[in-house]
C-alpha cells in the first residue's frame, strides 16, 4: 500500500529548495527530491566505510565494531585511512546525511503546507552531534577528542571523557540537560496516557473530548496545560534537552579543564557568606571540606 | 511557497483571551466538596499553555499525600540544618552538598538510631506513603471520570523504579544502607559510586535499554510536538477529535512522516508509541538496578564473559582489570 486512500491529492509538484522538479517524485512511500539523493549517497557511503572499518578490525559483531577517531598527534590534520582517516570520512558522510535529511524534511513541509518545526527540532539534534564531533575537537585542537563510532566503544568514550573531569554529574549544563531529558519523558508519559485514557474510556462509555482532558488534569494536579500547550511544552523541553547536552560538552575542555566538582567553589566562596573574610581564607567546615575536597564518588558508602 | 519563513509557527500564544474559569465536567457521583473553588490566571504560563490555574480535586488521598510529602521534605531540611549547626547562611551555602544519608551498613534491615539513618528511614516511609497516595488519585480520578487507567499505569511504572531503588533491592542486598541519599550532589555521588562499584553500568544491558527508551522518548516528543505544532493551522492540536474523525491535519501529519521515513503512526497510534517508550524507561531501568549487586557483581566482566566488551589496540586502562594469564576475573573491585 504505497499510496494511502487520501494521499493522491496531496502528492503535488513543487516546494523543492533545489533542483526544480528534477527529483520531484516518490519511490514507494518515500519522497525523493535532490536531498533524498544526497541522503542516500552519504548514508550508503558512510555505511560501506563502517563495514570496511569492521573488516579491517576483523569483526562484524555489531556490538564490537569500532571506528576510532585519529590519534591526538594528528591534531586537526588529515590522518591515514587506517589510522583515523576512515573516521574522518565517515564523519563527513554523517553530517552530510543528517543535513540532507533535514533539508528534505523542509521540502516535504513545503509540499504539505506545514510549519518547519520538525526540521528545526532535528537541526538541534544535528547541532548536538556537530558540537561533539566537530566544534569541540576543533576548539581543543585535535580530532582525537571526538567519540568513536561503535556501540559499546562510544560508551567507553563517554565514561572516559566524564571521568576526565572527575565527576561529570557536577557539570551544571549536564545537570540541566539530564533534568530536561527526564522531564520530557515524564511529560510524554502523561500526554500519551491522557490521550489514550480519553480515547479508550471504561467499557460502555462514550469516547471523551478535550473538556475531559482538562477536567482530569485539573482534578489531578490543579493545572491542565491544554491540547495545544502540551505540544509546545514537549517540543521546547525536547529541543532544550538536546541543546543543553551540546552546551555541557562544549564547555568541558574548551572552557573548563578541571574537575567539575571544583567549578562549584565559586558558590562556596561568594563574598556574601558571613564566615568568609576579605582575603578569601575561610574555614569550610568538615562537611564542605569532605564534599569540595574529596569530590570523588565516595558518596553513598 | 514564496517565503522560506512563514509567519505562523505557533510556538507562543499571540493574543490571550480571558473568560470565566472552566470548573470542569462534573461526573455523576462526584463529591464536589473535594474540588477547590478558587482559580487563578497566569498570563506568563498563558504564553505556552492554558492560563488558568486550578481548580484541584484533593480528597482524602490528596491531603494525605501533601502532608506526608511536606513532612518528608521538612525532615530532610531540618536534618541538613542540624548538620550546619542551625546556621541559615551555611544551610544556603552548602545546600547542594548537604545530605540526609541512609543508615550505616551495620544495621542491616533493622531500624537504626535516629542520628544514624533513623530520620532517613522515617522520611523514606513518609515519601512512600505520599507517592502511593498520589498514585491512588491517578486511579480513582480516572475511575470517577470513567476514563482509561493509562495515567495510573504509567505512574505505576515510575513507582516500580522508585520501589526497586528504595525497597526491593535494599531488601535483596540485606541492608537499608543501599538506599539513595537525599541531597542534590549526594544522590549524584551515589549514582556514580554505584556505577563504579559494579564495574560500569554502561555495560548493563537493561541500563542500555532504559537509556534508549529515555532518548527515544525525547526524540518522540520532539517529533510529535513538532508535527502537531507544524499542523496547528489545520487544527492538529484537536487530537481527540482527529482520532475519532480524521481531518486534513492528521492527513498532512501522517504523510509528512510517510514521505520522510516510509512509515507513519495514526493520530491515536503515536500516543501508544509515546506511552510505551516513556513507560519502558523506568521499567527497564528498574530491572537493571534490581539485577545489580544481586545477580551481577561487575557488569564489565559480565560483558567480557558475554563477548560484547570492546577491546582496543591502544591501551585503554583495562589492563588493571585482567591479570596476566587470566581470561576472566572474579571479584574485580
Amino acid at each position: 500500500m504505497a499510496v494511502l486512500s487520501f494521499e493522491r491529492k496531496y502528492r503535488v509538484r513543487g516546494g523543492t529548495l533545489i533542483g526544480g522538479d528534477l527529483f520531484d517524485f516518490w519511490v514507494g512511500p518515500f519522497f525523493v527530491g535532490f536531498f533524498g539523493v544526497t541522503t542516500v549517497f552519504f548514508s550508503a557511503l558512510g555505511t560501506i566505510l563502517i563495514l570496511v572499518g569492521a573488516s579491517w578490525q576483523g569483526t562484524f559483531n555489531p556490538w564490537l565494531i569500532h571506528i576510532q577517531a585519529p590519534d591526538i598527534a594528528y591534531g586537526l590534520g588529515l590522518a591515514p585511512l587506517r589510522d583515523g582517516g576512515l573516521w574522518q570520512v565517515i564523519t563527513i558522510c554523517a553530517v552530510g546525511a543528517f543535513v540532507s535529511w533535514a533539508l528534505r524534511e523542509v521540502e516535504i513541509c513545503r509540499k504539505l503546507g506545514m510549519g518547519y518545526h520538525v526540521p528545526f527540532a532535528f537541526g538541534v539534534a544535528i547541532f548536538a552531534f556537530v558540537t561533539l564531533n566537530v566544534f569541540r575537537p576543533m576548539l581543543m585542537g585535535a580530532w582525537g577528542h571526538a567519540f568513536p563510532y561503535g556501540i559499546f566503544s562510544h560508551l567507553d568514550w563517554v565514561s572516559n571523557t566524564g571521568y576526565a573531569y572527575l565527576h561529570f554529574h557536577y557539570n551544571p549544563a549536564h545537570m540541566l540537560a539530564v533534568t530536561l531529558f527526564f522531564t520530557t519523558t515524564l511529560a510524554l508519559a502523561l500526554h500519551g496516557a491522557l490521550i489514550l485514557s480519553a480515547a479508550n474510556p471504561e467499557r460502555g462509555e462514550e469516547a471523551k473530548l478535550p473538556d475531559m482532558e482538562d477536567t482530569f488534569f485539573r482534578d489531578f494536579i490543579g493545572y491542565s496545560i491544554g491540547t495545544l500547550g502540551i505540544h509546545r511544552l514537549g517540543f521546547l523541553l525536547a529541543i532544550n534537552a538536546g541543546f543543553w547536552s551540546a552546551v555541557c560538552i562544549i564547555i568541558s575542555g574548551p572552557l573548563w579543564t578541571q574537575g567539575w566538582p571544583e567549578w562549584w567553589n565559586w558558590w562556596l566562596t561568594l563574598p556574601i557568606w558571613p564566615e568568609v573574610d576579605a582575603a578569601g581564607a575561610f574555614d569550610l567546615g568538615e562537611a564542605t571540606r569532605a564534599a569540595a575536597g574529596a569530590t570523588t564518588a565516595t558518596g553513598g558508602q | 511557497m514564496a517565503s522560506l519563513w512563514p509567519e505562523y509557527q505557533n510556538v507562543f500564544t499571540q493574543v490571550q483571551v480571558q473568560g470565566p474559569p472552566e470548573m470542569g465536567v462534573t461526573p455523576a457521583g462526584a463529591d464536589l466538596r473535594d474540588r477547590t473553588r478558587g482559580t487563578g490566571f497566569s498570563t506568563l504560563i498563558g504564553l505556552i499553555g492554558n492560563a488558568q490555574l486550578g481548580p484541584i480535586y484533593l480528597g482524602v488521598y490528596g491531603v494525605v499525600s501533601i502532608v506526608t510529602g511536606t513532612l518528608w521534605l521538612n525532615i530532610i531540611g531540618f536534618n541538613m540544618l542540624a548538620q550546619v549547626d542551625w546556621s541559615i547562611p551555611e544551610f544556603l551555602r552548602q545546600l547542594f552538598w548537604l545530605a540526609l544519608e541512609p543508615p550505616s551498613p551495620q544495621y542491616g534491615l533493622r531500624m537504626p538510631p535516629l542520628h544514624d539513618g533513623g530520620w532517613y528511614m522515617i522520611a523514606s516511609f513518609l515519601l512512600l506513603v505520599s507517592v502511593l497516595s498520589w498514585w491512588v488519585r491517578s486511579y480513582s480520578l480516572a475511575k470517577m471520570h470513567r476514563m482509561g487507567k493509562h495515567v495510573a499505569l504509567a505512574f505505576g511504572a515510575a513507582i516500580w523504579l522508585f520501589l526497586v531503588l528504595g525497597l526491593f533491592r535494599p531488601i535483596l542486598m540485606g541492608s537499608w544502607s543501599e538506599m539513595v541519599p537525599y541531597g542534590i550532589f549526594p544522590h549524584l555521588d551515589w549514582t556514580t559510586a554505584f556505577s563504579i562499584r559494579y564495574g560500569n553500568l554502561y555495560y548493563n544491558p537493561f541500563h542500555c535499554l532504559s537509556i534508549v527508551f529515555l532518548y527515544g522518548s525525547v526524540l518522540l516528543f520532539a517529533m510529535h510536538g513538532a508535527t502537531i505544532l507544524a499542523c496547528t493551522r489545520y487544527g492538529a492540536d484537536r487530537e481527540l477529535e482527529q482520532i475519532y474523525d480524521r481531518g486534513t491535519a492528521t492527513e498532512r501529519a501522517s504523510l509528512f512522516w510517510r514521505w520522510t521515513m516510509g512509515f507513519n503512526a495514526s493520530m491515536e497510534g503515536v500516543h501508544r508509541w509515546a506511552w510505551w517508550f516513556a513507560v519502558l524507561t523506568p521499567i527497564t531501568g528498574g530491572i537493571g538496578i534490581l539485577l545489580t549487586g544481586t545477580v551481577v557483581d561487575n557488569w564489565f566482566i559480565w560483558a567480557q564473559e558475554h563477548s560484547f566488551a570492546p577491546s582496543y589496540l591502544e591501551p585503554y586502562g583495562y589492563e588493571a582489570y585482567v591479570p596476566a594469564g587470566a581470561s576472566v576475573v572474579v571479584g574485580g573491585e
